[in-house]
């Protein structure tokens, strides 16, 4: 099978104008998703990783700029749209769900109401067979008694139930794109476990791109078939997560999988990576930025960093890889 | 919804205790012996006497406590000395020129307050903002006596836009039927034009004075709750959903934005009934301001307490209204009550 | 203190208008208290043969009905306005940020009954209240004062209260129990200093409230009475010549009135924004 990109995302770098400086959040990013793949962002938090979804669906604050760069959603660079234009994609061909799913619906619009609300505003649904398509998208995530939760406001519900409201919300649409930003933090176990599934086989049901924000390697490796690692803006390795897992090339993807906790490493044998992101508002920031918390520095190191391709849809941003 | 209403006016019975007994305790207050202030300053020692038995001053003070009580559920506020009329009636006919001009001067409050505080916050730091930030910290800092003599000479005594500064209609109009007592509504039921712009006229510079008074805390509130609205997850949510400009702050954020300032109403009717008594002052506007100020001049206190009992039960009312929309627009606590 | 300083340059920079609020009232302290001593004209002095004269290099503010130079009355008046205000918001104060501290520090019975009050005065209309509380008390100026403390009772009881709460089982408090202090001298020795500057960020947004308050009691006729200069009163006094188009009369004083206003408030926010930029809306 040949895979045909759904997003392709090329030399994206995004800077926050702040009170103390220019940040440059993000830096020469790229990647890219096919058709009917899962790909998995991961990262401490402050990599970058959410910046980057919210740079391509066009939701930066105020704050924020894209430097340069190019995001190809289906032949239009959505970088490039207007922000009329960018609406008209996002819900329809472009969904996101968010954490911390009981603050990210409307508090006092009955959930029902807004899944409509996003059904008319693309056309998917006119205004009178809205309430009944919304009531569909809810049993489509399997709510149970759908009629009656429609009514109901995000208060009264649990978190695991808001979050198959905001997963009815962003797939309504039946969009070619979904990014999942930690959608399981707040969640309690079980409950993780249940929305991934979910959004797993509603994906797969409709050859949708998924792309997974998370920090948890783990999750990352159970539903996703590559894996693509940020740090401090920078994406350092992308792989398949099987070959990430059986031989991370970066040492910082290596620091990552050895302080995730899973069948291979035992907790006590979790290791902590040492120190932590650098201060991206420094005007001297290293051209590789873990190189002030990397074991393996060499003088090579201030060069600007390679791709180098170092197997089957494997890439590293390193001078010395593992 | 009958439990929220019910929830509600639980709340307000410590308030009308409250009430009760302060006025109750500031007409036992009067420094030396109130009876002579009721009697007033040229009555002889028997009539003094005689007040004193009348109003019970000469029993415990518990004991006046129940009578005050009593006569309060009478309808019962005394008699004004200087006109010898009842108070409660005299009240009762001012009121509602008072009600017209405060429910006036909000409603131009808000319409001005809200729009200014939404355009504020979406366009942070755009010269709307400068602008609704000068004019919440002008506005707070306006003695409302002055921004109405201000506008009297300006619109009336230069400009002659606007009539004399005294009272609700123009001399030479009669006052519409009445109905509601309230000149717009009811000049506007009986289709009579001539009055209702002849009540507006003199409605104008009074309740816009108000109005710039007590917009401040109101667009102050609008702007922050929006601001604060605006960058909450579930706009995020909106945004990301593709929805309109348009529904996002509107229908997403000003309907949550606006439930604090719900809230602020209150504060704002404190400023209005306090300015509501400088502003009938400076517009000879008869309603029950001008009354207790006309009454406090003449040392004629009777009036002056049932003003104040007056004002406050309306207060407290207000606030109990105010409470119960809030239960009603948000879900919280509707569903929870 | 340095951090402080430096961040009180830090905000001044940003906002000029603080510093312009500071400046006048500087300006406003001098006229308080060398008012007086600066008054081109005996204040009370009246000359029939001069009334109701407009502004003119003699008299930079015109003359009343009784011919008295409106200029010296407003320079005058500053004290007497001031002195209320200033009055008014420490006895207010006093009373909020002791019962406010006591009823967050111990809880229980004290923090219902200081409550209660509380929402028993925020159950007026405030200037209602005052109005009917000084009617009550006597026409007199120290009348005024109490008034205006009463109805600001409320904002410094909260405040107060909430401060102390969250300090109760602060580290700091508890080592001061520790080493022997009693309840009391924990209250007044370790916890109301620690919530000073937050009081008084709140005095300095209440002061503008509180001249304002003052000036109408006085317009409505309570309180100061004539022939003694002050703003609201002779803005009452000049209301009356406003309709045969006397505009200086009342104007002045008012607008000095509102320029005071205009300076404690701002000169508030940017307290706020110096000490407590949390609060910052």
């Amino acid at each position: 099978m040949t895979a045909v990109p759904a997003l392709q995302v090329e030399d994206l770098s995004v800077e926050f104008r702040t009170r103390s400086g220019v940040v440059k959040v993000l830096e020469h990013v790229g990647f890219s998703v096919d058709k009917g793949e899962t790909v998995a962002l991961v990262g401490e938090s402050g990599s970058g990783k959410s910046v980057t979804a919210f740079a391509v669906m066009g939701i930066l604050d105020a704050a924020g700029k894209v430097t340069s760069g190019r995001a190809l959603f289906g032949g239009t660079d959505l970088l490039a749209l207007g922000e009329r234009d960018l609406a008209e994609q996002r819900g329809r061909e472009l969904s996101m769900i968010f954490q911390n799913p009981r603050t990210a619906l409307n508090p006092i619009r009955r959930v029902g109401r807004q899944i409509a609300d996003v059904l008319v505003r693309h056309g998917g649904a006119t205004r009178n067979d809205a309430p009944q398509a919304a009531i569909e998208m809810l049993k489509r995530v399997r709510i149970p008694d759908p009629e009656r939760r429609a009514e109901a406001y995000p208060f009264e519900l649990s978190g695991g139930m808001c979050q198959r409201i905001m997963i009815a919300i962003a797939l309504a649409c039946r969009p070619a794109l979904l990014i999942a930003d930690e959608p399981t933090t707040g969640l309690d176990v079980t409950t993780q476990a249940v929305i991934m599934d979910l959004i797993g086989e509603l994906a797969g049901d409709s050859g949708m791109a998924t792309i997974f924000i998370t920090h948890d390697l783990a999750l990352a490796a159970e539903y996703c078939d590559r894996i693509v690692v940020m740090h401090a803006g920078h994406i350092v390795e992308a792989a398949p997560g099987r070959a990430l897992f059986a031989h991370p090339r970066h040492p910082y993807s290596a620091k990552l999988l050895a302080a995730t906790p899973g069948e291979t490493v035992a907790l006590e044998d979790l290791v902590s990576i040492p120190g932590g992101l650098p201060d991206l508002r420094r005007s001297d920031l290293p051209a590789c930025r873990y190189s002030d918390r990397c074991e393996r520095r060499l003088d090579q190191c201030v060069q600007p960093l390679p791709q180098r391709t170092v197997g089957e849809r494997h890439v590293v941003a390193c001078w010395n890889p593992l | 919804m009958l439990n929220l209403l019910l929830s509600r006016l639980a709340t307000a019975i410590p308030s009308i205790v409250g009430v009760v007994v302060v006025t109750f305790m500031l007409t036992r207050l009067l420094p030396g012996d109130p009876a002579a202030y009721f009697a007033g300053l040229a009555a002889s020692p028997q009539a003094i006497a005689e007040i004193r038995h009348n109003l019970g001053l000469d029993k415990s003070l518990p004991e006046q406590f129940v009578a005050y009580v009593g006569d309060l559920l009478h309808g019962n506020l005394g008699n004004s000395l200087s006109t010898g009329q009842p108070v409660v009636a005299e009240i009762a006919t001012r009121l509602p020129a008072s009600a017209e001009l405060t429910l006036f001067a909000l409603i131009v409050a808000v319409a001005i307050a809200i729009p200014l505080g939404v355009l504020a916050a979406v366009k942070q730091g755009t010269w709307i903002d400068h602008l609704c930030r000068v004019v919440t910290t002008a506005g707070v800092s306006l003695p409302v006596f002055f921004t109405g003599l201000l506008f009297a000479y300006v619109f009336y005594y230069l400009l002659q836009w606007a009539p004399a500064p005294t009272g609700r209609i123009d001399v030479f109009l009669s006052p519409p039927t009445h109905i509601t007592g309230f000149y717009l509504i009811d000049s506007a039921l009986t289709g009579n034009l001539e009055a209702f712009w002849g009540a507006l006229r003199q409605l104008a510079l009074p309740a816009i004075s108000m109005a710039i008074f007590s917009l401040a805390p109101l667009a102050r509130m609008t702007r922050g709750s929006m601001l604060a609205v605006l960058g909450s997850d579930f706009i995020r949510t909106a945004r990301a959903s593709g929805l309109s400009p348009r529904t996002v702050i509107f229908t997403y954020a000003f309907r949550n934005a606006v439930l604090p300032v719900i809230t602020t109403l209150g504060m704002v009717f404190s400023f209005l009934l306090g300015a509501n008594v400088l502003v009938e002052t400076v517009f000879a506007w008869p309603g029950i301001g001008l009354y207790a100020v006309n009454a406090l001049i003449t040392s004629d206190y009777a009036p002056v307490q049932g003003f104040v009992l007056t004002m406050a039960i309306l207060y407290v009312a207000l606030n109990l209204t105010i409470d119960f929309v809030y239960g009603l627009v948000d879900p919280r606590v509707r569903l929870d009550s | 203190m340095l951090p402080l300083l430096r961040h009180a340059r830090y905000v001044l920079s940003e906002n000029p208008v603080t510093g312009l609020a500071f400046g006048l009232f500087a300006l406003f302290l001098i006229a308080a208290i060398f008012g007086p001593v600066l008054a081109p004209y005996n204040p009370l002095q009246s000359n029939a043969a001069m009334a109701l004269k407009p502004p003119s290099a003699a008299h930079w503010f015109g003359t009343d009905q009784l011919g008295r130079d409106i200029f010296s009355r407003v320079l005058v008046a500053t004290r007497l306005d001031l002195t209320i205000a200033f009055a008014s918001v420490i006895l207010a104060f006093m009373l909020g940020a002791l019962s406010g501290v006591a009823a967050g520090y111990f809880g229980g019975w004290t923090d219902r009954i200081v409550g209660r009050l509380a929402d028993t005065i925020m159950a007026f209309p405030l200037f209602v209240l005052a109005m009917g509380i000084v009617a009550a008390l006597g026409n007199e100026v120290i009348n005024i004062v109490i008034a205006t403390a009463i109805i600001n009772f409320p904002l410094y009881a909260r405040v107060a209260r909430a401060e102390a709460n969250v300090r109760r089982d602060a580290g700091f408090v508890e080592a001061a129990r520790l080493s022997g202090n009693g309840e009391t001298r924990v209250l007044l020795g370790h916890v109301l200093p620690n919530i000073m500057p937050i009081m008084m960020v709140q005095m300095s947004l209440t002061m503008g409230y509180a001249i304002l308050n003052a000036a109408g009691l006085s317009f409505i006729g309570l309180g100061v009475r004539p022939p003694d200069a002050e703003w609201g009163i002779m803005v009452a006094e000049g209301a009356n010549f406003i309709q045969s188009g006397e505009w200086w009369i009342a104007l002045f004083p008012g607008a000095t009135l509102m320029l005071a206003v205009f300076c404690f408030n701002l000169l508030g926010d940017g307290l706020r924004d110096i000490i407590d930029p949390r609060m910052r809306t």
